[in-house]
């Protein structure tokens, strides 16, 4: 029967997939922009999202300038009668109360899910507060990581409320950490997840942010007319607010994008550009916390009034690659002495547990044939590893489809009981 | 008489603040191993970043922002939870109503003082429509009917006639801000007062005033040091004077 239902489902869902409706089909305007207000799925405006904070590490003492970083934050949605519980994890330097996290938790919500959603291990305040090393971007220790976050605040709030069933998700690095959580959950089982989504993971973690550190040369003039670039962007934004009526609303970027006829190198560069804005923050407190002297010289305190200008600029001139290279691999490198340090780097990847990801019948993926942080021929991993339990959409970019109707309720039927089983 | 006792707290905070600045710990000469990427050799001589804001106080500022965030944790924020348990819903929404009609007042000053007769009228008409079918400002009948809402303050009239935004300044208790709008504020400051006191009476002065306040920061959602990175400050400060180049511009 079960059976039965999944072919059904699966069936339909690839009919949906053939008529797919999402309006975007440019796979740079589609990341930047997201999805048009009349095309979002219709969820509560308002729902019981609360900020909570919690003490991961107790003892651990941080330096001045990141002195408001020792308690992490997250958001909890909790409902008042029994019922089943997912756990949504951020993107790439996103909060708990990101656009896409809070966008989630909605939808998780309405369907009925207590939900609790924690940021990205590559936000700042995971990296200070969350992080044991706070050298992040590594599968196995960001997942160790996230679970012992996840387990503290389930001990919260067990007493508080009734939990039928554990869920996970999260999207692009959040999916792909919400995998190494799933199998390192198969090892501790404190929460033997009934479902696992991934939505647009990246494969490689390093294929990825090779890509979107490239993006920042389409800058016209190269990185170094980034200023020049940048002034223009606002004037353009500017042009457009003013003519605007009311304040900056949930389309203003689609009527700036239809307003300023920009070309597809224009949006690559403000991914790459945002992209870096995001990793030079995480990158900082990297380098204050684990005090490794990648920018900042090493023994070298600062205190909480101190003028970052200088660290700023230039981490902002820096890749995430640099990081990996110059900062991950050498401080690392100890614990691996038989691997180099392209073996290590090309090992943060899921094609290293592609055999638990094939063989997990819990795990789905969510993903987009036109992804813009995937490598070519890098979407039929999904494909081969995951079969029918990886729906690709034709179009939606990295995650500009996620607030699209259809996905919306792709995501949640595939919780509640939706989905290939 | 109230509008001395702001002033004079106001100053007596910055005086504390400026102290406290004079008395910090003086960086002391050490020799720092290299690290990985330094300034020297990644970034070129003469860069100039377009994040970049004039902001000779930095150091003063820091402080201030610093100074805010205690105030928001120990003092703000939890009179404004306080406020969001006690008033239901609609009460703050009249509330909130009825102090942006006051705000609306302010733009009518301004377009006049910028000669813009398009926001002039707009914010005449709001103001009209609902201190009289919107029963004194509490109910935001103008927007029910899509009128417009332009937004304009004595730091955007100075801006609209060239003068620049000057240093960047924080301002204690309210935030970012530069030296041309913290010097706005005055001149709002004392037409609203006028409004005031001739609406209520003076032992209300002092009320709607920290009312008007808690109403403020109930509606702003930004939390002082939340988005956990070290570059806030600066990012804050690129923000706010961007946002006002572009409300000068609008």
């Amino acid at each position: 029967m079960a059976c039965w239902c999944g072919w059904l489902l699966s069936t339909a869902a690839f009919a949906t997939v053939e008529n797919y409706g999402y309006p975007i089909t440019d796979r740079f305007v589609a990341t930047v922009v997201g999805t048009p207000v009349e095309y979002e799925a219709d969820l509560p405006k308002s729902i019981p999202f609360k900020k909570r904070r919690i003490d991961i590490f107790p003892d651990r003492t941080l330096p001045d300038v990141l002195w408001y970083g020792h308690e992490l934050i997250y958001s909890e949605a909790l409902q008042k009668h029994k019922a089943p519980l997912i756990f949504l994890i951020a993107g790439t330097g996103a909060a708990h109360n990101g656009g896409k996290n809070t966008n989630m938790a909605r939808a998780f919500y309405q369907a009925g899910f207590h939900v609790v959603s924690i940021s990205s291990p590559t936000y700042p305040n995971f990296v200070t507060a969350a992080s044991k090393t706070g050298v992040v971007g590594h599968a196995e220790k960001d997942a160790q990581d996230l679970y012992r976050v996840m387990e503290m605040i389930w001990a919260r709030l067990d007493e508080k409320i009734d939990v039928s069933g554990f869920n996970v998700t999260g999207y692009s690095l959040g999916g792909f950490n919400a995998a190494f959580v799933s199998k390192l959950d198969e090892e501790r089982k404190v929460f033997n997840f009934e479902r696992v989504l991934l939505i647009n993971p990246p494969v490689s973690i390093y294929n990825s942010i090779s890509l979107l550190d490239r993006m920042i040369e389409n800058i016209p003039g190269g990185p170094d007319n980034f200023e020049k670039f940048f002034k223009e962007l606002v004037e353009g934004f500017s042009k457009i607010y003013k003519e605007q009526d009311d304040a900056i609303g949930g389309d203003f970027l689609y009527k700036a994008y239809k307003a300023m006829d920009l070309q597809d190198e224009q949006f690559a560069a403000l991914i790459g550009t945002s992209f870096r804005l995001s990793s030079g923050s995480l990158v900082f407190a990297s380098d204050v916390v684990s005090d490794f002297g990648y920018v900042k010289p090493k023994g070298l305190v600062l205190d909480r009034y101190a003028d970052l200008t200088e660290y700023q600029i230039l981490v902002h001139r820096l890749g995430f690659t640099d990081y990996y290279h110059e900062f991950f691999y050498p401080y690392y490198r100890e614990e691996y002495p038989d691997k180099s340090r392209d073996e290590f780097i090309s090992a943060i990847s899921l094609t290293k547990i592609a055999d638990y990801l094939r063989n997990s019948e819990k795990i789905m993926v969510m993903h987009n044939a036109d992804d813009i942080i995937l490598e070519p021929g890098e979407i039929d991993f999904f494909r081969d590893v995951f079969g029918d339990r990886a729906t690709i959409y034709p179009h939606g970019g990295h995650c500009g489809n996620m607030n699209y109707k259809d996905n919306v309720a792709h995501m949640v039927n595939t919780f509640t009981g939706g989905g290939a089983r | 008489m109230i509008r001395q006792t702001v002033l004079r707290t106001s100053f007596l905070a910055l005086a504390l603040l400026l102290a406290a600045c004079s008395s910090g710990p003086q960086p002391q000469p050490q020799t720092f191993q290299e690290p990985v990427f330094t300034t020297e050799r990644i970034v070129p001589e003469g860069f100039e970043p377009a994040s970049g804001v004039y902001d000779p106080w930095e150091g003063m500022n820091r402080r201030i922002y610093n100074f805010n965030y205690h105030f928001d944790q120990w003092v703000f924020l939890p009179v404004v939870r306080g406020y969001k348990t006690v008033m239901p819903q609609f009460a703050r929404t009249g509330v909130h109503n009825f102090f942006n009609n006051f705000r609306d007042l302010r733009t009518m000053v301004n377009s006049i003082l910028q000669l813009a007769p398009a926001k002039f009228f707009q914010s005449t008409g709001r103001v009209l429509v609902n201190s009289t079918v919107g029963v004194l400002g509490l109910v935001d009948v103008a927007t029910k009917l899509d009128f417009p809402r332009p937004q304009e303050d004595f730091g955007q009239t100075l801006g609209h006639w060239g003068v620049g935004q000057g240093p960047y300044l924080v301002i204690p208790f309210m935030g970012p801000s530069n030296l041309r709008d913290g010097f706005g504020l005055l001149p709002d400051y004392y037409v609203q007062s006028l409004v005031r006191e001739e609406v209520f009476s003076d032992s209300l002065q002092i009320p709607v005033m920290l009312l008007d306040s808690v109403d403020t920061r109930a509606n702003v959602p930004f939390r002082y040091y939340e988005t956990g990175s070290a570059f806030e400050y600066q990012m804050v400060r690129w923000l706010y004077s961007t946002k006002r180049k572009l409300d000068v511009a609008k």
